[in-house]
């Protein structure tokens, strides 16, 4: 009877004890799922979801904060990778957000442009190069298309381009094979 | 020729259809009054254009200069004026147009200064330069840059050199026409690339159902100071392929996802190695190739054509005939349909191949897929191609690169012995772009990321900076202020406050005595009594304006 409760007790103290060093040493930073649900996010950090930017939205999803349907830029397929991570059931975007839009680039007319600097300010991902006074221009190859530098434009001279498909950014469509009709 | 081969799984027999062009000699193509040369002719960076609208360029000058690595030049394939430089349709499958240097022949083909390179004294490294800034792109149908290809990499060697003269897919002869005509040059250009990879072996393949090739390039490397091998493969599609080739010749695999080189086997196609002789010994650069004009029309040949010259000159040419419903730029299994006949010859353009009902009639419709696996019996790259149809089909590209998907060399043999008709190559290419088309997104919302975060990561630094630059700078002052006017008695933190206060005042006062007008400093007499009668009538009117308002009521 003795042995058997000090086995017990035993195995009890030696699991504890790798319990409670493994909460310590093996601890993770952060939130896990916040990290996955932001990887499946399109990081425009355009802030249409009501967050500031892709990183809050996520941490909001992970805490339960928020509904993953709240992202226009991920668009439907977004919606289903996370509720393939999450579990959940799918559904349609929220509209109150926003509709999806083709994907866009901002452009600065040059000869509008009065150097004020402040859609450099409101640039989430920096991708606007100018000075105070100076003609300020888009860098193409990081503008996320969020549309964030439109509002402050006190001269409305920011336009969005939509891309257009040229051969680098060509793809091989899904084939349509006409099947044959046998019945 | 007693080397042992090997054989590689699957593979097909089309009918070969190689006599129809192969029984002419090669000919030179008429100079088109224009040429439209495309910046984007390579695998890698498009070249950068080097000339404007109206100048005047001789044959063989630069026109657009490599950028970067992996890239390389272009060159006026004859000499005239530049008219034009913009977007124009360009032999690619979407129809899309790309960016194009339009040349004005002047039919003069006045040579720019060139000559040929000791490319023995030349250290590498300057030699594959020089290669890149003379065009030099695979032939065989790839266009990866030669001159990356030249270079052996980390391991300064690559043992083995395999020369493909292969040319296994139908109805294409280019290749043997080169091999049979011009076989000292391939094997001039091949003592260059055995120079530049330090190889120990050389090895030409060539399938036996071309025995005129196989016997000049045989003649030809008996004359040379090294040993070449010229080994005859046994004639089955895709034996020309790179990794077929290997395995037939070496009987070793290339792993997957790996390079040849990986194994220290490095492939070359014979018109790549023609194009090298070219550059080296005689310092022109690739501006025109062999193309084989064949299919429905009336004199099937090989031409030796300027590139950007358009397809439809060079059918005209070879005799175009009624009846045609389209055409391929390559061979029937792996060729691409031409949107538009206005396209030019590329250095990828080694087939221009029209077809017609007859010859190529229309496929019946696709049935659905019955899983009878002959594809998979047929796959060279030994893969699944029923369960990869069904994943692309589905938009499972996961499941479909973990069935290496990109192992594909997209061969056209599946679709080929398809019971059902199944355009099968046409989902794997799908499937592909979409997944390349997904990395890049990915990489492009990767960056974004990082971009976004060290954004935030700087405004709350220079936030940071400025509340510690404000504290330090108050920190200062109120030291000053305790140390200074302390004579002796201890300058409580009230007293401090009391005294930062007073100092601000005084400052404050300092600067309200320095602002007052200077204007009114050493007037003249005149200009003071001017004043002083202002003044005067000032003061008047501020007494009516103090009246009462009875007052002016009074004379009424």
């Amino acid at each position: 009877m003795l042995t058997a409760i000090l086995v017990m007790v035993s195995i009890a103290v030696v699991i504890g004890l790798a319990l409670g060093w493994s909460a310590i040493k093996l601890k993770v930073e952060g939130n896990p799922l916040a990290e996955k649900i932001d990887a499946i996010l399109p990081q425009t950090q355009c802030g249409q979801c009501g967050f500031p930017g892709c990183k809050p939205y996520a941490n909001a999803i992970a805490k339960g904060e928020a509904d993953i349907n709240q992202c226009p830029p991920g668009g439907e397929d977004g919606v289903k990778k996370l509720a393939e991570l999450l579990g959940v059931e799918a559904k349609p975007l929220d509209e109150t957000h926003g509709t999806p839009k083709p994907k866009s680039v901002a452009f600065i007319d040059e000869q509008i442009c009065i150097g004020c600097t402040l859609c450099i300010q409101a640039c989430p991902v920096d991708a606007i190069a100018g000075a105070a006074k100076q003609m300020h221009t888009i860098i193409a190859a990081e503008c996320t298309g969020c549309e964030l530098c439109l509002p402050p434009c006190p001269v409305d001279c920011i336009t969005m381009e939509p891309i257009v498909e040229d051969l680098p950014h060509w793809k091989w469509k899904h084939p349509v094979i006409n099947l044959k009709r046998v019945a | 020729m007693s080397r042992e081969l090997f054989k590689f799984k699957g593979g097909v027999h089309p009918p070969e259809h190689k006599s129809e062009s192969n029984t002419r000699p090669i000919a030179v193509a008429p100079i088109p009054n224009f040429l439209v040369i495309p910046v984007r002719q390579h695998i890698g960076n498009p070249a950068k254009p080097l000339v404007h609208v109206g100048q005047s360029v001789l044959k063989g000058q630069m026109i657009a200069a490599a950028d970067g690595y992996i890239s390389a030049a272009v060159h006026a394939p004859t000499s005239g004026v530049i008219s034009d430089i913009n977007l124009q349709a360009v032999p690619h499958v979407s129809g899309l147009p790309d960016l194009c240097i339009t040349l004005v022949t002047d039919g003069l083909e006045q040579w720019i200064d060139h000559g040929p390179i000791d490319y023995l004294a030349l250290p590498p490294a300057a030699l594959r330069m020089q290669l890149r800034d003379m065009g030099l792109a695979g032939l065989g149908g790839a266009v990866f840059p030669s001159a990356v290809k030249l270079d052996p990499g980390a391991a300064h060697t690559c043992p083995t050199l395999i020369i493909n003269g292969g040319e296994c897919e139908p109805w294409i002869t280019c290749d043997e026409m080169l091999m049979r005509e011009r076989a000292d040059d391939i094997l001039q250009g091949v003592a260059v690339m055995r120079h530049l990879l330090d190889s120990t072996e050389v090895l030409v393949g060539i399938e036996d159902n071309k025995p005129e090739a196989l016997a000049a390039m045989q003649a030809a490397a008996a004359k040379l100071d090294f040993k070449v091998e010229i080994v005859a493969v046994p004639a089955i599609y895709p034996g020309g392929g790179a990794k077929q080739l290997i395995q037939t010749l070496t009987g070793q695999e290339v792993p997957s996802g790996k390079l040849s080189t990986d194994i220290g086997i490095q492939v070359f196609n014979v018109g790549t190695a023609y194009a090298l002789a070219r550059a080296v010994h005689h310092g022109e650069p690739l501006i025109s190739r062999l193309v084989t004009v064949t299919g429905h029309v009336l004199r099937p040949q090989n031409f030796e054509v300027l590139i950007g010259t358009p397809m439809h000159t060079l059918i005209t040419h070879a005799g175009d005939r009624h009846g045609t419903t389209g055409v391929l730029m390559g061979g029937p299994m792996m060729g691409m349909p031409m949107p538009d006949l206005k396209v030019p010859v590329v250095k990828a353009t080694n087939c221009i191949l029209v077809k017609s009902r007859e010859l190529f009639p229309a496929l019946p419709k696709a049935l659905p897929c019955i899983r009878c696996t002959r594809c998979a019996d047929v796959c060279p790259a030994e893969l699944q191609p029923q369960e990869l149809f069904r994943f692309a089909k589905a938009g499972d590209f996961g499941r479909a690169q973990e069935y290496h998907l990109f192992d594909c060399i997209e061969c056209g043999c599946c679709s080929y012995v398809c019971p059902s008709h199944i355009p099968l190559v046409d989902f794997y290419r799908y499937a592909k772009s979409e997944i390349w088309a997904n990395e890049k997104e990915k990489r492009a919302a990767d960056l974004a990321r990082e971009r976004h975060e060290f954004r935030q990561f700087r405004l709350e630094r220079e936030k940071k900076e400025k509340a510690e630059k404000l504290a330090a700078k108050t920190q200062a002052k109120r030291a000053e202020l305790t140390t200074a006017p302390a004579g002796g008695a201890v300058a409580s933190e009230a007293d401090a406050k009391k005294a930062l206060i007073a100092a601000a005042l005084a400052r404050a006062q300092a600067k309200k005595v320095e602002a007052t007008p200077k204007n009114t400093d050493s007037l003249s007499a005149e200009t003071q009594r001017e004043i002083e009668e202002i003044e005067v009538r000032r003061a008047k009117i501020r007494e009516l304006a103090h009246q009462p308002l009875e007052t002016e009521e009074k004379p009424k």
